[in-house]
């Protein structure tokens, strides 16, 4: 896979931004990512190219970053907040209830690639806690019953 | 979803109205009055003289004059200048920026505006944690909106002045919330703190001289500009004016967001205002700023919220993030739960820190286990003073803080693990 057109013109717009034009390799990932799933090392190569840089700068780029994949992901994102304050209200409680509907433990992929479930660190919305995202979408005030509802509606 | 302050003021007070999220809103309600009176009806030494005498200080967590900071951006200069807004929001526990993003952007970019004019910046970069995705969008729009009204733009409201506002996604990084490490993430590169000196207002995003402020620290602004430092001085304490946005979670009937003044006390805001914890149970213990903040014994709830009295307690406001924990608490639990974020989220330059974060780590869950020793706690309290001041960046500093807080105030939790060779709290949240 390759980058589209219109991904090199996102980030030919994102590159006129910044005084040099690396200050774009962020934004040019998550236009990448967005497209393609995940960051394999021929995008890296290709973004490589545009930016002028060598490809292990932009693989090491990806691997500092949490939001950033080097290899194909589930389709949805499932990601338990577990810090502290969600952890108070049982956010791990809710993490093991889903782990055990989903048959599968935090880091994994359902079977049928459907969803990579993760826990995550404090996302910011720790009075509305156990929380998950899917993907960029934020659910909160949850319990197991309305968390299945989410995950259950997800193609 | 993120409801409006249960307390507002100057800050928040109009959060419950869509309008005010629109550019016309904003406007009727007197917006961008303030930036159009800075930069047609005061030098940028005044701007920067007001917000001193009004004794602002940083909202990001480290409490450092705003006023003095924009002093430091050179004047006689031929680089172009920048500004950095820290919209990194990630210490735990804290979740005002989003709503300041959500419900209120232009009072920002009107905050950014002035203190573009004040430092002479021509470009601010707008730093939003990745997992921000909607308060980036709500914070896209209101941009987009300030250039087709050339409030931002090539000719600000006519003025001849010119200011840019990039909006950056970050993807992932705690530290990218650390000055240096925000520079370096905004440079596309890994987020690893930089060596201080040279510190941003010489050294700062692409080699220019920088300023970086939080959220919150741009959003007082415009308010300063309007109301002058004797209003603003009317709330809080001498030493820490204004209000700030309060965040309360964990274990209390009201989780939410409480504007009130600095100085307010830490009790009223858990009792009064979040309603205490629920079901008749009592507090054990409070995180006061953001989980890098020590933690205080139920005994100390008295104190005001402000830094020169939270400091007198060995702690410090930080972010503004409470978290109350009831009496059913573990504190070893708790203490599980912290040196493991900090452990992760390390970027792994300086020795101390990559080490003795995971050291940490491995001593706690061990004790939780029932596998400790007396000797890990005193191991424990010597990798915490190995931490602390010796490295590059404040994130070691902040990971020992709150291990060095819970084993000042719980350091019996931690022996009755050891003795029992167990978790003596069975009622305690689930790890
Ligand atoms: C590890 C670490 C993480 C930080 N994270 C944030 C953050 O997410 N948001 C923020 O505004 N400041 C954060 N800070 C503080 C910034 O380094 C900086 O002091 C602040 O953005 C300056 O703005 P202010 O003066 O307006 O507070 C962090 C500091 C450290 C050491
Ligand atoms: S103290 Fe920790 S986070 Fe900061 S630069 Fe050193 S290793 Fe990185
Ligand atoms: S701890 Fe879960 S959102 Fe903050």
């Amino acid at each position: 896979m390759s980058l589209s057109e219109q991904v090199r013109d996102g980030i030919a717009r994102e590159m006129a931004k910044y005084p040099k034009k690396r200050g774009a390799l962020l934004p040019a990932l998550h236009l990448a990512q967005a497209e393609l799933g995940h960051i394999s090392v021929e995008t890296a190569k290709e973004l490589a190219e545009v930016f002028e840089i060598r490809p292990i700068d932009v693989m090491e780029v990806v691997s500092f970053y949490n939001m950033f994949y080097d290899r194909p992901q589930g389709r949805h994102h499932v990601y338990v907040c577990t810090n502290l304050p969600c952890s108070l209200r049982g956010a791990r409680t809710l993490m093991r209830g889903i782990e055990a509907r989903l048959g599968i433990e935090a880091g994994e992929t359902t079977a049928d690639g459907r969803i990579t479930l993760g826990h995550e660190e404090c996302l910011g919305a720790c009075a509305y806690a156990p929380m998950l995202r899917v993907g960029g979408t934020y659910h909160e005030d949850l319990d197991l019953e309305k968390a299945m509802q989410i995950l259950d509606g997800l193609e | 979803m993120l409801t409006v302050p249960y307390v507002t003021s100057y800050l928040s007070e109009h959060f419950g109205d869509d309008a005010f999220r629109t550019l016309e809103g904003y406007r009727a309600r007197g917006g961008y009055q303030a930036a159009k009176k800075a930069l047609t009806e005061m030098s940028p030494e005044d701007v920067v003289e007001l917000v001193k005498t009004a004794g602002l200080q940083g909202r990001g967590g480290a409490g450092f004059s705003t006023g003095l900071k924009w002093s430091f951006m050179p004047k006689e200069t031929d680089k172009p200048k920048y500004l950095a807004c820290n919209a990194d929001e990630s210490e735990p526990g804290s979740f005002k920026d989003r709503i300041l993003l959500e419900r209120g952007p232009h009072q920002m970019l009107e905050g950014i505006l002035i203190a573009a004019w004040a430092t002479g910046a021509e470009k601010t970069f707008v730093y939003v944690r990745g997992e921000y995705a909607y308060p980036a969008r709500c914070l896209q729009q209101a941009i987009d909106e300030a250039e087709a009204a050339g409030i931002l733009g090539a000719n600000v409201m006519g003025t001849g002045f010119r200011h840019d506002v990039v909006l950056m996604r970050g993807a992932g990084a705690y530290i990218c919330g650390e000055e240096t490490g925000l520079l370096e993430s905004l440079e596309g590169k890994k987020g690893q703190p930089r060596k201080k000196p040279p510190f941003p207002a010489q050294y700062g995003a692409f080699g220019m001289p920088t300023t970086v402020n939080n959220v919150e620290t741009f959003c007082h602004v415009p308010h300063i500009l309007t109301r002058g430092a004797d209003w603003f001085r009317g709330f809080g304490t001498e030493k820490s004016p204004g209000t700030t946005i309060f965040g309360v979670s964990g274990h209390v009937v009201r989780p939410g967001l409480y504007e009130l003044p600095l100085g307010t006390r830490l009790d009223e805001i858990v009792f009064e205002h979040a309603g205490g914890v629920p079901d008749g149970r009592k507090v054990k213990g409070v995180i006061p700023g953001g989980m890098s903040m020590p933690v205080l014994p139920a005994s100390m709830l008295d104190v005001p919220m402000a830094n020169e009295s939270l400091r007198e307690r060995k702690t410090m406001l930080g972010t503004g993030g409470i978290m109350v924990m009831d009496e059913t608490t573990c504190m070893v639990r708790a203490a599980c739960v912290i040196t493991y974020f900090f452990r992760d989220e390390s970027c792994g330059q300086c020795t101390q820190c990559r080490e003795g974060t995971g050291w940490m780590n491995r001593i706690v869950e061990r004790i939780e286990r029932g596998a400790g020793t007396h000797e890990d706690l005193e191991v424990l309290l010597d990798v915490c003073g190995k931490m602390e001041g010796q490295t590059i960046c404040a994130f070691a500093d902040a990971a020992a803080w709150p291990v060095q807080g819970l084993l000042r105030h719980f350091r019996e939790d931690f022996e009755e693990h050891v003795r029992r060779q167990k978790c003596p709290f069975p009622d305690s949240f689930e790890l």
